[in-house]
């Protein structure tokens, strides 16, 4: 192309007939987005699909524990002290005389709500450190990277202890506590994930162009690179999401998370473990039911991560 | 509508003053431009010819605004808009002169679309935040734009994704989305680089057709001669950061005043010198941080003799009314 004549020689028509001819715009050929493309890679998955169906069951167990179970998780007959499961209790009794099977449907609230909230509350400090260090870079990065480090650095289980233990007050059950724990303490590998995509779509041309048209830093960081940077980040919440549950229950059953009126599966297993070789129902079904909670929601965002990745494609 | 105070309408459309911009890595410092000077008037077309790495891309951001700062600076020199000199201006005001008088058009146009939204969106997008317009009315307009730039079907395409499109059609909407706002300017960074031939032919006639009908100037970054020969009015052969040689297009073609643009013309392909071997220009051209003294070409030049080896570089010698070139033996070079 570097004849000088090659344009002139040419004399292409501006526009081909036909070359570029309108699409029959089927059903099957509607335009797809990128969450288009990823649900139907979702579909074809079948761990998503067991996963989204723990989730659900766990989720409407969370908001309608009625429908699992009649019996009520606080009405406690020392006389059925470690009873052996039986038609009206699936799981059999615990120490006090509770209905295990009651006691692990009602609990499941408690973990869903701290899972939750903590991660909401990590994925909002999450995404305020990581887009503004990644977009404003230079000293904003260094500093707010610096304060993540110091983060990373605090032994989790000890700054958990100790700041639960600071913000929880007498009379509460201890989950607002424990969520803010959470949130505190776990908002930095997703914010880390989140600074890295944007550095990512900072340098992208369309950042460029979208500033060449006038755009300013608020557009382009809220319009242009959010929705292009939140793709891993919202995988890492799902992945947070499980592992919060899980250390709601770690704080409860160490005695600093959520207090002995409450009910939850960290209580109850942290409750049933003395007795443990007395009665095992106690102690194992709580634990079944948190590792299935857990897992469930590792692996939907295992899913979806797989899904948006377009790598893996 | 005056974006900005001060302009004046008699002023020249644009006008690049011994512009200088360098990035301070932790390498060193490179200067990518050392005195760029260039001037653009309405309905012209000027051509910014160069190898890379020479500076071009970077005239380009600065003028438009878009320079990673940092590590980029623009440590002198003017850009005056219609009499106003934009680096002096702040941002804000800076803001609005962007794409609503001066508007550029990306090298590759996939990433330069944002992936995640329709054609449509980004391009209403345009409409409702600088003109106010209602959604509907933008989309009308998107639509209009579409046509405009040859996009059969716009109307049925407006909802598509930039991946949606081919490589052409893609360069056609960000052509669109450059012209949007009616721009006085265009500057097209090597608009064509990423298409297959046929398809540049097809853009470079849209643009200069566009061009026409609105008297718009166009700056038309580019290495590649023949594209500049076709549709240039003048052009400016940058080197290490400098602008070499400016003169109008027959004049460089037919008798190039520089060495580096005789030489560039020489390693041009030619039909009638097939199965020969290429002519080319020997060596690289000289790293940003570590550029010779005296003329920058000197080490690559057959001309070069001792006044080319040593400060200060050769001036911007008149070799003709409007024709500039900054060698010491230009008239060796023209042959007289």
């Amino acid at each position: 192309m570097s004849d000088p004549n090659a344009i002139t020689s040419v004399e292409a028509p501006s526009t081909l007939p036909g070359a570029e001819a309108p699409r029959g715009r089927g059903k099957s050929d509607k335009p797809r987005s990128l969450a288009g493309d990823a649900w139907i890679d979702l579909r074809k998955n079948k761990i998503f699909w067991v996963s989204i169906v723990l989730v659900l069951v766990i989720l409407l167990m969370a908001i309608w524990p009625t429908l699992f179970t009649s019996a009520d998780p606080r009405a406690c007959t020392l006389a059925n002290q470690h009873k052996g499961a039986s038609g009206s209790a699936y799981f059999g009794y615990d120490f006090q005389g509770c209905d295990v099977f009651a006691k692990t449907v009602y609990g499941a609230r408690n973990s869903i709500i701290v899972g939750i909230l903590s991660t909401l509350l990590a994925g909002v400090i999450g995404l305020i450190f990581g887009l503004s260090a990644g977009y404003f870079g230079g000293a904003t990065d260094a500093i707010l990277s610096r304060g993540i480090d110091i983060m990373l650095g605090i032994p989790f289980l000890l700054g958990a202890i100790v700041l639960s233990n600071r913000l929880v007050t007498p009379q509460s059950d201890g989950v607002l506590a424990v969520t803010l724990t959470l949130g505190l303490l776990t908002w930095t590998s997703a914010a880390r994930v989140m600074r890295s995509a944007v550095i990512a779509s900072k340098n992208q041309d369309y950042v460029a162009a979208g500033r060449m048209l006038g755009a300013g830093s608020g557009r382009l960081m809220l319009r242009h690179i959010l929705p292009n940077s939140i793709a891993s980040f919202i995988v890492v919440l799902t992945i947070l999401l499980g592992t919060n549950i899980a250390s709601e229950a770690t704080l409860s059953f160490l005695g600093v998370g959520l207090k002995n009126d409450a009910i939850s599966w960290g209580i109850s297993i942290s409750e049933a473990s003395p007795y443990a070789r007395v009665a095992t129902e106690p102690l194992v079904w709580p634990s079944i039911f948190l590792a299935a909670t857990v897992l469930a929601f590792i692996m939907l965002g295992d899913a979806i991560r797989d899904a948006f990745d377009p790598k893996l494609r | 509508m005056d974006v900005v105070p001060g302009i004046d309408p008699r002023a020249p459309l644009l006008e690049v003053t011994d512009l200088h911009v360098e990035f301070r890595t932790q390498y060193g410092v490179a200067k990518a431009v050392n005195g760029a000077n260039f001037w653009l008037s309405p309905g012209e077309t000027l051509a910014i010819l160069g190898e890379s790495g020479c500076g071009k891309s970077v005239t380009a951001q600065a003028i438009m605004g878009i320079l990673e700062s940092p590590p980029g600076f623009i440590t002198k020199g003017e850009i005056r808009y219609r009499g106003v000199d934009l680096l002096s201006r702040p941002e804000e005001q800076r803001r609005k002169v962007r794409a609503n008088r001066i508007a550029m058009i990306f090298q590759d146009a996939l990433s330069a679309l944002n992936p995640v939204y329709n054609v449509g969106f980004q391009l209403s997008e345009l409409f409702r935040m600088h003109r106010g317009m209602s959604r509907a009315d933008s989309k009308k307009r998107a639509i209009e734009l579409l046509d405009q730039v040859k996009i059969p079907a716009a109307k049925a395409r407006i909802n598509d994704y930039p991946h949606q499109f081919s490589g052409g059609m893609r360069q056609r909407v960000m052509i669109a989305m450059a012209l949007a706002l009616d721009p006085e300017v265009l500057i097209a960074d090597e608009p064509t680089t990423a298409l297959d031939v046929t398809v540049q032919a097809q853009i470079m006639g849209l643009l200069a057709e566009l061009q026409q009908q609105r008297n718009m100037g166009l700056i038309l970054i580019t290495h590649d001669m023949g594209v500049v020969a076709d549709v240039a009015d003048r052009i400016s052969v940058m080197y290490a950061g400098k602008v070499v040689e400016e003169a109008a297009v027959y004049d460089i073609y037919s008798r190039p005043a520089h060495p580096y643009t005789r030489a560039l013309l020489e390693s041009i392909p030619r039909l009638d010198m097939k199965g020969q071997q290429l002519n080319v220009i020997r060596g690289l051209p000289p790293a940003l941080t570590d550029i010779p003294k005296g003329c920058a070409f000197n080490p690559r030049c057959r001309y070069a003799k001792d006044p080319c080896r040593s400060d200060p570089p050769p001036p911007a010698y008149a070799v003709a009314p409007h024709r500039t070139a900054r060698c010491h033996y230009f008239r060796e070079v023209l042959g007289e």
